[in-house]
């Protein structure tokens, strides 16, 4: 008997098959991911679109800054004002723009979380896989918003005080008169717009991944 | 690609040692539940779901649980799978107790050891037939041209070679439930747990699916749990577990079942369906 029993556990899975099931790599998490947001392009295009638009006006508001400075325009007490409030907006449309798209998107997912978890997917490879595919989302979208921000409102500039203000805005990394120039300001439109959406998709599918599978197969929107 | 946090070749060893040898049936029981409670709290009421049930069952067995709606089918359910924590009580699985399972084996334990069959199909929607049939041994690290080749033959086997790379809105619902079965075939599991698969199907395809369920229980050996208010059901099944309020009211054996006249009147139903086609 205890032969028997011996020799059925040495058919049992070996430590290496439990290895590559625990660790799944994470090119099959990057696929996954990609799927999704190709599969789903309307759906992503709409998510990513929000993201587009809010990193567009973040920068959009950057750019208007830089020309206004180009332009000489007296930095008075109240224009001062005006424009920290600007770039106050900026922050916070661009914040809950992103944050909402990627609530939406990961919550009307839940039902798939649970799924997922029902065939054996631990709770860190759910997670990663929403990981990927909103960093994925938040850095298309934010890369071309923010040059889209930049490049229009560029344009209106432009346009509005003649094309000399282009060539005396600050275009590096630093500005003339101390403090950042544009490329700053794009890259931190960037990361802010990715880093909000990687946030804002990790906490609910964290929250998701983390429940019972039950109750995550449960939830209905 | 590193090993997450927390695993350790030690710990992957620790896991084939507890996992391991249950997987490989050295009991007779696949499932055993010991006094299994649960209660849900809504608001200031405690729902009592399940309030003490104690089942045996063997391995290659096709279960029933049947019982009016709110009787908690689906709450047993979910606590034999692993999908959710009992309040007092314990599940054993290949003599395993689920309450001692950590995250990790509780993942293998649904990966490897458990198929599960929903009434709402629950493929996932951007795949198509193949990849959610392949999903799971995806989880199970299978290498790719395996999972290819095992995801067509078992697809084949629940008659669908000729959709392998439709999307499940392409599916009619008894096609979407056969690519689901195959999926819970994927990684040969020992038990197949169904809640309802025959819920949102029509009479015919319901009985083709019951039909096609109980085949694989018995070329394959798999023990099938299934809870239904599908008579039809009855036919096929081993025994059938009779659960009311959160206990089991009887539990009948086959050879005493006495449901001929009401499945003969289902098959006229369907007979006549089929001629007026
Ligand atoms: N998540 C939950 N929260 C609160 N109460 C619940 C929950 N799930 C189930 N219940 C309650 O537990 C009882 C059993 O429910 P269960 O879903 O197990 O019934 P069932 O037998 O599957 O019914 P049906 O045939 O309608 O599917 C019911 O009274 C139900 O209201
Ligand atoms: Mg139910």
């Amino acid at each position: 008997m205890a032969e028997a029993i011996k020799e059925r556990a040495s058919r049992g899975p070996t430590r290496g098959e439990i290895r590559k099931q625990i660790q799944l790599p994470l090119s099959e998490a990057f696929r996954i991911s990609w799927r999704y947001v190709t599969i789903r392009l309307g759906r992503s295009l709409i998510t990513a679109g929000t993201i587009f638009l809010s990193v567009a006006f973040l920068m959009s508001v950057f750019t208007m800054v830089a020309a206004a400075k180009a332009a000489g325009q007296e930095l008075d007490q109240p224009t001062i004002a005006r424009y920290t409030w600007l770039v106050t907006m900026g922050f916070l449309i661009c914040g809950v723009g992103i944050v909402n798209a990627l609530l939406m998107s990961v919550t009307e997912r839940f039902r798939e979380i649970g799924t997922m978890k029902c065939l054996g997917a631990l709770d860190s490879f759910i997670v990663r896989m929403f990981l990927i595919e909103a960093g994925l989302m938040g850095l298309f979208a934010a890369l071309t918003g923010g040059l889209a921000g930049l490049l229009l409102m560029s344009a209106w500039s432009a346009f509005r005080a003649g094309f000399s203000v282009l060539g005396k805005m600050d275009w590096g990394w630093t500005g003339q008169g101390g403090g950042y120039g544009l490329l700053a300001y794009y890259l931190l439109s960037v990361a802010l717009g990715m880093i909000l959406s990687v946030i804002a998709a990790i906490i609910p599918a964290w929250r998701a991944a983390s429940l019972q599978a039950a109750d995550a197969l449960r939830t209905e929107i | 690609m590193q090993m997450p946090e927390g695993l350790t070749p030690e710990k992957a060893e620790e896991i084939q040692e507890r996992l391991g040898p249950a997987l490989e049936q050295v009991s007779e029981y696949v499932v055993r539940t010991r006094n299994l409670r649960k209660t849900y709290q809504m608001g200031k009421v405690l729902v009592g779901a399940l309030r003490g049930v104690d089942l045996d069952i063997k391995r290659g067995e096709y279960i029933s649980i049947m019982g009016p709606s709110g009787s908690g089918k689906s709450t047993l359910f979910n606590m034999i799978g692993g999908l959710d924590k009992p309040t007092e009580g314990s599940v054993y699985i290949n003599e395993v107790d689920l309450a001692q399972l950590d995250a990790y084996e509780l993942a293998w334990l649904r990966c490897r050891t458990i198929g599960y069959i929903f009434q709402t199909f629950n493929l996932i929607p951007v795949m198509t037939a193949l990849e959610n049939v392949t999903l799971p041994m995806i989880f199970a690290g299978v290498p790719e041209d395996d999972r290819k080749e095992r995801g067509i033959e078992l697809l084949r086997r629940v008659g669908l070679g000729d959709r392998l790379h439709h999307k499940p809105a392409e599916l009619s619902g008894g096609q979407q439930q056969r690519v689901a079965i195959a999926r819970a075939f994927a990684n040969d599991p020992s038990i197949i747990l169904a809640d309802e698969p025959t819920g949102n199907l029509d009479l015919k395809t319901g009985k083709e699916i019951i039909g096609l369920l109980k085949e694989l229980n018995e070329e394959k050996g798999v023990t099938v749990i299934s809870a239904t208010h599908d008579l039809k059901m009855i036919d096929v099944s081993d025994r059938v577990i009779w659960i009311r309020d959160g206990v089991i009211a009887r539990i009948e054996e086959r050879s005493k079942l006495q449901v001929e006249a009401a499945l003969a009147v289902e098959d006229a139903l369907i007979e006549e369906g089929g001629n007026s086609q």
